[in-house]
């Protein structure tokens, strides 16, 4: 097809190269430069979607981010991305793009039918209809709604695409490169301050791009373009496009999202689709600019109906018609500029001002230019349905409330422009508290919050020479604060037409007895009677009259509607804009990918690993491993065809038949040292710390403040001021801030510092009763009998050259030991156990039969210390002391934590020894009780006794204590599961301990 | 995110840092009688205030130590902050 719409000689696109693209799988031609909209627009395309809830057709309205119309859904090397504004997705070559909410096809949609059902869809029809009867909403009403509802379809792939995070620091952000921008940029770089300056389009420049203005003697956009290019060379710079800043956060916090290869066919190698930059900047210069607001009249939705700037913009930067027979539709100024584009490009346009004969230069050169100017005169309704084919247009008395005698007037497109919004988005996130600027009809940034300054058409000022020397001017300033220096660059001569008042006029009144559709938010399809209706049923507030209507609630955030929404709540309200006040601008300002947001912190990337230095040989062994916090433990070593239940029984019965090994690196390791480490040790832990004599080990539990047990594990006197903590996998950090917490704040007196060691010291447990006759392997000139190395004993050794750490401690209950060596030579030592415990019918054993272990020994782990749980409920009321005091002991005399029924932790064995109990069943005195059954207590860890070969499970049960031997039943609804049980004591397995100390 | 002065380490983000709760919070003596509406209120009760508040923070990725901050819960503007054996 060709671009039948396409200028000759006009635009900054490449014409060299001819780019071919597929929208709704047909193929059409473009050139490099064009986004997807000016290129469609090149071929006449005009209707691209369908709207949110009436189906009716949607063009392009804007040229840019404030688009609300079209939205596509891309296909980029075969990844399909909804929600892309064709307004500023960049055309590439093999570009695919469908339209979107539009079934079977954009030009004959089903769902149009809503259009003529428009009475049963008023404002907050959500909560008015699909009501009755109540068995619909289900079955009919919520699938009806779930199809209708929302713009293009994400992909249920895994998004194979790269998106990074980068961190940076500046002296001052600048967020947009138009006039404003570059020159609070020039300034500010040219006296020494390091700058970033972000621009979200691809071309730097803003409304220099489009506007007829001179500046230094040139034109403005060649002026753009020789600040930038000086900009780029100078290496206190950072000059980014596509980059949109769209958050501002606390203490100057900005993140900007530049889409890195979403213009290209495909992402390069080694670079991201996309990059979140988090920006810490010293000061942030607000140069966004304005957006150009609609004047609402009659089917103002109609494709043809795009806004001035837009129109203008399609002319300069693509060479694009939007149409041949263009109707000019302004208050103001401003789209005299694009009248006259228009003109110069061979087409005649006609003006229709709502002013009664204004007067200015730009006015005088349109008459010269011989374009037809139709003053007080407005367009009543857009004729056509897929496309305008003619205005009715009226004139419009002075109180712009009584319109002349209707006439028609042939068009293909109505250029609209009811004045400038400025872009407050970022000044009002940092917390600026906004101001009403009567003078413009609209919020301007007010007092400054953080370190932010607004210049330009954001700050309400549109005028040229203005904006130039006080962006200078805030540029040198600025960067002298910062840096001190006074280099001030001069301002360049600035000339440009003079443009007179604006008209406070935003919307067409209706003909007598006439009710044509007038939309406010083009993309959530809410019209004036929408608003009109929330008002009448009786909402006031402007954020609940959003919420009701959902005006600017849609993915453009209401950038073209917002506005003229206040303005109709304040003429029916009869209360001037201000005092109906704004919503809340909240980030982000434009969507952003959750790629970008979730950056690399994905897959096994969304956390650190951990592996020990025995990893490999865990690997190459067959181990099947078990996420234990960010670290990798072997959970079995898998051999032949067994599965977790059949290695672990095997894994565990060798431990306690044999001897195992089982790597214990993960544990926490923390050094502490100082002359009053003894006195720390007794306040942190319940039992006695302060006569440990050196070269013992004791077993430990600390508690939190408010009495519940926080960690245990073993803590060896190493020497005279120098202990070595162990603590359990999970808690190490909490324990290691724990006691650092104690140090600093509550006990600084005390000399003592603590360091973790986790990562320096790999571990291994060797457990079983031919432990010793192992370790004697090991450390063959050591005495290790009962005597020479007793039961919570601790000794150094020398493993072949290797200085080690021998403790003996057990876990599994049986004779036990536990290896320390440095990091770097775990996997010798584990080697030197595997080679030398090989005659002992040595096995390694993962955390399941550890578990395993440990369960039928009644030892208390992770699921009773579940942060719920005091020392008398774990059967550690023990290790309790009643002569000191010490962290959470006041606690524990709380009327509930002394309560005669305090819950316990037991044993549980299945009545037929058969079925296991799954972890998390409840215990109930009767299986068929009406529900809700009452709870006794829950299975906190189950395993199969290898001792005794039935299933046996710990519990913690109410009154515990008078519930042994009590038969009860364990329900477990999730598995569908009733199991007859025995309470019996949690100490399955060797219950008076004698096996450690052989 | 905030922007947080360690006094030891300068200004850092707050992903540096974890939060420690209410740092006006003094612990009973060891080994002294302390009533239950004492220990409740060490233990439990917070004032929560709207406004400026001192906190802790534990610089947990940095120098480990913890840090008071004189914050306003409101704004989150920042007054002040100093190390732990200083009083705010």
């Amino acid at each position: 097809m060709s671009q039948t719409y396409r200028l000759n000689n006009s635009g900054q696109i490449n014409r060299d190269k001819k780019i071919s693209f597929k929208f709704n799988g047909k193929k059409y031609f473009g050139y490099e430069g064009d986004t997807l909209a000016s290129a469609l627009l090149a071929n006449g395309i005009h209707l691209v979607g369908r709207s949110f809830k009436y189906h009716r057709p949607r063009g392009f309205f804007g040229a840019g981010v404030d688009e609300p119309y079209a939205i596509v859904q891309m296909v980029r090397n075969k990844e399909t991305e909804p929600n892309v504004r064709a307004t500023e997705q960049e055309l590439f070559e093999g570009l695919e793009a469908k339209s979107v909410n539009c079934w079977p096809s954009v030009n004959f949609d089903i769902g149009a039918i809503n259009n003529f059902f428009n009475k049963f869809l008023p404002a907050g029809f959500y909560y008015k209809t699909f009501m009755w009867p109540k068995s619909f909403w289900y079955r009919i009403y919520e699938p009806f709604i779930r199809k209708a509802a929302g713009f293009g379809v994400a992909s249920t792939k895994y998004d194979s695409e790269r998106y990074e995070h980068k961190y940076e620091y500046c002296d001052l952000l600048i967020a947009g490169s138009g006039p404003a921008g570059l020159s609070g940029a020039y300034a500010a770089a040219k006296n020494g301050a390091s700058v970033i300056l972000a621009e979200e389009k691809p071309r730097f420049g803003g409304s220099l791009l489009t506007s007829e203005v001179n500046i230094g003697n040139q034109s403005g956009k060649d002026w753009a373009e020789k600040i930038i290019a000086e900009l780029k060379e100078m290496p206190n710079v950072t000059v980014k496009n596509r980059s949109q800043v769209f958050g501002y956060y606390d203490h100057n916090m900005l993140v900007m999202s530049e889409k890195v290869s979403d213009h290209l066919p495909k992402t390069k190698k080694f670079s991201p689709k996309q990059r979140l930059w988090y920006i810490r900047a010293k000061e942030v210069l607000i140069s966004s600019g304005s957006i150009e607001r609609p004047i609402v009249f009659g089917n103002n939705d109609t494709p043809g109906v795009v806004l001035a700037s837009a129109a203008k913009e399609y002319l300069k930067v693509y060479g694009v018609l939007v149409g041949k027979k263009p109707l000019i539709f302004t208050n103001n100024d401003s789209a005299y500029e694009t009248a006259i584009e228009f003109k110069k490009n061979g087409i005649d346009p006609i003006i229709l001002d709502s002013r009664n004969a204004p007067n200015s230069e730009i006015i005088e050169e349109a008459k010269n230019l011989g374009i037809h100017i139709k003053f007080s005169y407005v367009v009543v309704v857009a004729n056509g349905y897929k496309k305008v084919k003619s205005a009715q247009i009226a004139q419009i008395s002075p109180d712009k409330k009584n319109l002349g005698k209707i006439e028609k007037i042939n068009c293909d497109c109505i250029c609209v422009s009811g004045f400038w919004t400025p872009t407050i988005h970022l000044s009002s996130q940092s917390g600026n508290k906004t101001k009403f600027d009567e003078k413009i009809d609209a919020f301007v940034p007010g007092k400054s919050k953080q370190n932010e300054t607004t210049v330009g058409s954001a700050n309400g000022i549109f005028n040229l020479e203005e904006t130039i020397s006080t962006s200078f001017e805030k540029g040198y300033q600025l960067s002298k604060k910062i840096t001190n220096n006074d280099n001030k660059v001069s301002v360049p001569q600035v000339s440009e037409k003079k443009f007179t008042n604006h008209d406070k006029f935003w919307c067409v009144p209706l003909p007598n007895k006439k009710n044509f559709k007038r939309f406010l938010d083009f993309q959530n399809d809410v019209t004036v009677s929408d608003i009109e209706l929330a008002l009448r049923e009786g909402y006031r507030s402007i954020e609940h009259v959003k919420r009701y209507t959902t005006l600017g609630m849609a993915t453009d955030q209401g950038k073209t509607s917002n506005l003229n929404g206040l303005q109709l709540v304040s003429d029916v309200e009869n209360k001037v804009v201000p005092s109906v006040g704004h919503t809340t601008f909240r980030p982000p300002y434009t969507p952003v990918s959750i790629g970008a947001i979730v950056g690399r912190e994905i897959g096994k990337h969304s956390k650190p690993t951990r592996k020990s230095p025995m990893h490999s040989w865990h690997e190459k062994n067959n181990a099947v491993f078990v996420d234990a916090g960010m670290w990798l433990r072997p959970r079995y070593y898998k051999k032949a065809n067994e599965g977790l239940f059949e290695a672990s029984k095997r894994e565990a019965a060798n431990v306690r038949k044999n001897v195992g090994v089982c790597d214990v690196t993960t544990l926490g390791k923390i050094d502490i040292k100082g002359p009053d480490a003894a006195e720390f040790l007794n306040r942190v832990y319940t039992n006695a710390w302060l006569k440990l004599p050196v070269g013992k080990a004791r077993y430990g539990v600390m508690l939190r403040e408010d009495g519940i047990v926080m960690d245990d594990g073993t803590t060896t006197r190493i020497s005279e001021n120098h202990y070595h903590m162990t603590t359990t996998t999970a808690q190490a950090a909490n324990v290691l801030s724990h006691l650092e917490y104690y140090l600093q704040l509550v006990w600084p007196e005390l000399n003592v510092n603590v360091v973790s060691t986790t990562e320096q010291w790999a571990g291994a447990a060797i457990a079983g009763p031919k432990s010793r006759r192992l370790l004697q392997k090991l450390f063959p000139n050591k005495d290790l009998s009962n005597e020479g190395l007793p039961f919570m004993g601790y000794s150094d050794g020398d493993l072949f050259g290797v200085p080690t750490r021998i403790f003996r401690i057990s876990f599994s209950g049986e004779l036990a030991y536990e290896l320390n060596v440095q990091s770097d030579f775990g996997n010798f030592m584990w080697e030197k156990i595997i080679e030398l415990g090989n005659e002992f019918g040595i096995q390694p054993y993962g955390t399941e039969a550890l578990s395993t272990l440990r369960i039928e020994m009644g030892h208390v782990a992770g699921s009773e210390l579940d942060g719920r749980t005091i020392p008398y409920d774990n059967g550690l009321d023990g290790l309790i002391s009643r002569k000191k005091d010490f962290i959470g002991k006041r606690s524990l005399n709380r009327e509930a934590f002394i309560a005669k029924s305090r819950q316990k932790v037991v044993g549980v064995v299945p009545l037929d020894k058969k079925t296991s109990i799954p972890e998390g069943s409840h215990l109930v005195k009767d299986a068929s009780a009406k529900l809700p059954n009452p709870k006794l207590g829950h299975i906190s860890a189950s395993c199969w006794s290898v001792e005794y070969n039935n299933p046996f499970s710990l519990a913690i049960v109410k009154d515990g204590k008078n519930m042994i031997g009590k038969k009860l039943y364990a329900l477990s609804p999730l598995k569908n599961k009733s199991i007859p049980v025995e309470i019996v004591s949690s100490h399955y397995v060797d219950p008076k301990g004698e096996r450690v100390r052989s | 995110m905030l922007y947080i002065f360690c006094p030891h380490c300068g200004l850092r983000s707050q992903n540096e840092f974890a939060y420690g709760g209410d740092g006006s919070v003094k612990r009973p003596t060891l080994n002294k009688e302390v009533s239950d509406k004492e220990w409740d209120n060490f233990v439990y009760n917070r004032k929560s205030p709207r406004g400026k508040h001192v906190e802790l923070w534990h610089h947990i990725s940095g120098c480990r130590q913890w840090i008071k901050v004189q914050r306003d819960t409101v704004t989150h503007e920042i007054f002040k902050t100093v190390s732990a054996d200083k009083e705010i």
